[in-house]
């Protein structure tokens, strides 16, 4: 607990950032703390200490204040809900909210995500082995979009990194638990799911240019940016932010019901270890832990997709993960893909429910010229590859969230079709 | 204090700010009239008219409705345009999951996908709605231009489509469904129905399609179609090369054809007038013969064969002088002369040789034809068109005529 307690001491310290006054009026304004053991017991003690902190250090004019769950309406801006927050210094997690990934994550334009949950004190989320969990009316999940900044470019350029480096975004601990450094990342975007009497809610904020706050964006936001690699060479896209309908685009994954749902918290995607203040640990396990969910079983016993990037999965488990994550919430029986019969989820049999020899059915041009959605051994006879290979709309797959090339999910899939037998000639 | 802060806050704020909603090809006006419109949108509830003025207003990104009981209305099909021109995203013009949804007096033009797609809706009326790609037929164009899919109680009446690379008017796996007095040009198909039960395509025209009205049943859907009337439509001249994406359903429909059943049963094709389809002015055909069937990729339970197909009472003229495609081109020379014609119905000749009574098939799954001294020629596909034959009285039939659709309030 002794070591516990001095991060958290540290963390309330909120230094006054080196870029100079905007950043500090910013950190006083919200100074908290982002540890999030103990929340049950600690987390007003805590927002009174920071406080005080913040008052020693001169300039507290507001309290800091718990995560706040709003039952109906859309806040203007995302600092209304208290769940992540720039201080100048960083982006940073209020007191009880607490960092996730996923095994695999959704492509979105190389951007970097933070994801964090809060669930309120008392109740929990049912775990269940393959759906979304059940959380509890008054869960606020959010998941920001950010780019590490490219070495030797100037912050109000466009310019963004495209990485999977991701040492120095953080602030400690080599994860997000801590927050983000705002020195070296820009933030775009975070999208909130509320969990509502009537069901999820979703709602799109998008980060002003100080970086300071992010404001609701019902209609989304078009921003041109240049993604710059490792080598210097740039690429301009426009990073799209999707509407509010576009988000139940896919987190309404049955087409029938409409109800929006979140798509990461599902056991088979949470199912890996987390890097926490406090050390490593699986996220189902440290999850129940922190009471936030009931049900689980032993981690060994619940499902877990392959981490995309793993060299030591294996190649078709990596790959169906992939499909699972970046294309299953439409592709799936109930989803608004149905209308193709294409169904790319974990669970789809390895047959022409998955695509395999499939005839398409209203991909338009989307086809690239080719008969079928995937040729065993053929990536470039299969759609599905010509599809992802893509990036103009009419033709790509995903239809939104993307505005580029997953160049490295394509070479996955190439490998994946490359390596699968058979033949669609009968 | 706090309110000091604040002050410079927001002074730093737009102080630093460099317009976040950056220009990317849309006037200020434009950009402000699209945030206007899918704000309506999302705020749209039962009982919400949303109108849409007179003008040529561009877009960049789609347009979403979710909310049930929503009217959209221009001012008239010529009038009221929604150019989709620069789209950024989308893929469609208009994207809309909702019940009890009229679409009326409006133009969706040069999306980069499909036009209009309605996914799931329940009571779907789209009227006097054009949807074009103004640059003419290219394979780039969007896929579908007027696209309700999943849907129950559809009518779509006095609409246009121009230029879709697939279908300009396609209603695919939906229920009780109307399609009448629109207008299809410049298609690869004019008006395609696709498995689709209960359907009445009537007083429609298509012309300068690759294939003017098609009825389709495709593999691995969530059903498959049946009971189709294809009634007093005008079917004329759809002789435009197929200019669709190979692996496209349509990508198979030969230019010059009238009208196309392709692997559906019941349809009943009547009373309308169809001429100068320079493959033939009706196509019976099996998915056997669309290039796309193989065994493992399709699901054994589907039924490739049309059945119960009752042509009858159509004015026919010209068509089937110059076939597209070498087969069928070299069939029609060997079989009619350089300056012959196929008769107006060509059969591609699949038949499901499981069930046959006496050669032919039972009587209430027949390709039946009431139409004078019109001829079928069965083209012996099975076979490579080795033995094909003009034939009449096999098809000296008749069948139970369907009931006429009926939609709830009509």
């Amino acid at each position: 607990m002794g070591r516990l307690r001095s991060h958290a001491t540290r963390d309330r310290g909120c230094a006054i950032s080196r870029r100079g006054r905007l950043a500090s009026v910013a950190s006083v304004l919200r100074c908290k703390s982002s540890e999030h053991r103990e929340r049950r017991h600690a987390a007003t003690a805590k927002a009174f200490t920071a406080c005080v902190a913040a008052l020693l250090l001169g300039a507290c004019s507001r309290q800091s204040q718990a995560p706040h769950f709003f039952a109906e309406g859309r806040p203007q801006k995302l600092s209304d809900w208290h769940m992540v927050y720039a201080d100048g210094a960083r982006l940073a997690l209020n007191v009880g909210v607490v960092a996730y990934d996923v095994n695999t994550p959704l492509f979105s334009d190389y951007a970097h995500k933070l994801r964090t949950l809060w669930v309120p004190s008392g109740k929990a989320a049912k775990y269940d082995a393959a759906a979304t969990f059940d959380f509890p009316v008054g869960t606020v999940i959010t998941k920001t979009f950010y780019y590490p900044l490219p070495t030797g470019t100037f912050r109000e350029s466009n310019g963004v990194a495209r990485t999977y480096d991701q040492t120095v975004e953080f602030v400690n601990h080599q994860s997000a638990s801590e927050g983000l450094n705002l020195d070296h990342v820009r933030l775009i975007e975070t999208r909130v799911l509320v969990r509502r009497e009537h069901g999820w809610d979703a709602l799109p904020y998008v980060w002003n240019a100080a970086g300071s706050d992010a404001e609701l964006a019902r209609t989304g936001d078009a921003l041109p940016l240049e993604l710059v690699a490792d080598d210097g060479t740039g690429e301009a896209f426009t990073y799209v932010v999707p509407n509010e309908n576009q988000c139940a685009g896919c987190h309404a994954v049955d087409l029938t019901t409409k109800a929006i749902t979140p798509i990461g918290p599902k056991a088979r995607h949470l199912n890996r270890n987390y890097r926490y203040a406090n050390g490593d640990d699986n996220q189902l396990r440290r999850w129940t832990s922190l009471g936030l969910l009931s049900g689980a079983p032993d981690v060994s016993a619940a499902p877990k997709n392959a981490d995309w990037r793993d060299p030591a999965a294996p190649l078709d488990a990596r790959a169906r993960a992939y499909l699972d994550i970046n294309c299953g919430h439409c592709h799936n029986p109930a989803g608004a893909a149905n209308t193709t019969a294409l169904d790319l989820t974990a669970f789809a049999a390895a047959d022409r429910h998955l695509g395999l020899c499939k005839p398409p059915v209203a991909a338009g041009r989307g086809t690239g010229d080719h008969l079928f959605d995937i040729v065993p051994g053929k990536p470039d006879d299969s759609i599905l590859l010509y599809r992802m290979m893509s990036h103009e709309p009419g033709v790509m797959m995903p239809e939104q969230g993307r505005s580029t090339t997953h160049h490295e999910g394509v070479e996955l899939i190439r490998q994946w079709i490359n390596s699968l037998p058979g033949t669609c000639v009968s | 204090m706090r309110k000091v802060a604040a002050a410079i806050l927001c002074v730093l704020a737009v102080g630093c700010s460099k317009n976040a909603t950056a220009p990317h090809g849309l006037s200020a006006d434009d950009t402000a009239f699209q945030k206007k419109l899918q704000e309506e949108l999302l705020d749209a509830t039962a009982g919400t008219v949303i109108e849409i003025p007179a003008g040529t207003h561009a877009l960049d990104r789609v347009l979403t409705l979710r909310a049930n009981g929503v009217t959209i209305r221009g001012a008239g099909s010529d009038k009221s345009i929604l150019s989709f021109k620069n789209q950024i995203s989308g893929p469609e013009g208009m994207l809309v999951y909702a019940n009890d949804f009229t679409l009326e007096h409006l133009a969706i033009e040069d999306s980069k996908g499909d036009g209009l797609k309605i996914n799931d809706g329940e009571n779907v009326t789209i009227r006097d709605v054009r949807v074009e790609w103004t640059g003419g037929p290219k394979t780039t164009n969007g896929a579908y231009g007027i696209y309700p899919v999943k849907c129950k109680n559809v009518l779509i009446e006095d609409s246009a489509s121009y230029g879709a690379s697939d279908a300009g008017i396609y209603v695919g796996q939906s229920h009780n469904v109307i399609v009448r007095r629109n207008r299809s040009e410049k298609n690869v198909a004019g008006i395609e129905i696709e498995n689709t039960i209960g359907a009445d395509v009537y007083e429609n025209s298509a012309t300068g399609n690759t294939g003017g009205i098609l009825v389709f049943n495709m593999p691995n859907l969530s059903q498959p179609g049946n009971s189709t009337r294809v009634f007093k439509n005008k079917s004329i001249a759809n002789n435009l090369g197929n200019f669709a994406a190979k692996g496209a359903a349509v990508a198979s429909v030969p230019a010059g054809s009238g009208v196309v059943v392709n692997s559906n049963s019941k349809v009943e094709i009547f009373d309308n007038d169809i001429a100068e389809n320079k493959t033939a002015n009706i196509i019976i055909s099996s998915y056997y013969s669309t290039n796309y069937y193989n065994r493992p990729g399709v699901d054994p339970k589907y039924d490739p064969y049309p059945r119960a197909i009752y042509i009858y009472d159509n004015r026919f003229k010209g068509g089937g002088d110059s076939p597209d495609g070498i087969e069928l081109k070299t069939l029609k020379t060997a079989l009619f002369g350089l300056n012959g014609h196929f008769p107006d119905i060509l059969w591609d000749g699949y038949r499901d040789s499981k069930n046959l009574v006496n050669g032919l098939p039972p009587a209430d799954e027949r390709i039946c034809v009431q139409n004078g001294g019109v001829d079928v020629l069965d083209a012996d596909g099975p076979n490579k068109f080795k033995n094909p034959k003009v034939d009449t009285s096999s098809f000296q039939c008749e069948l139970p005529k369907l009931t006429a659709v009926q939609l709830p309030g009509a």
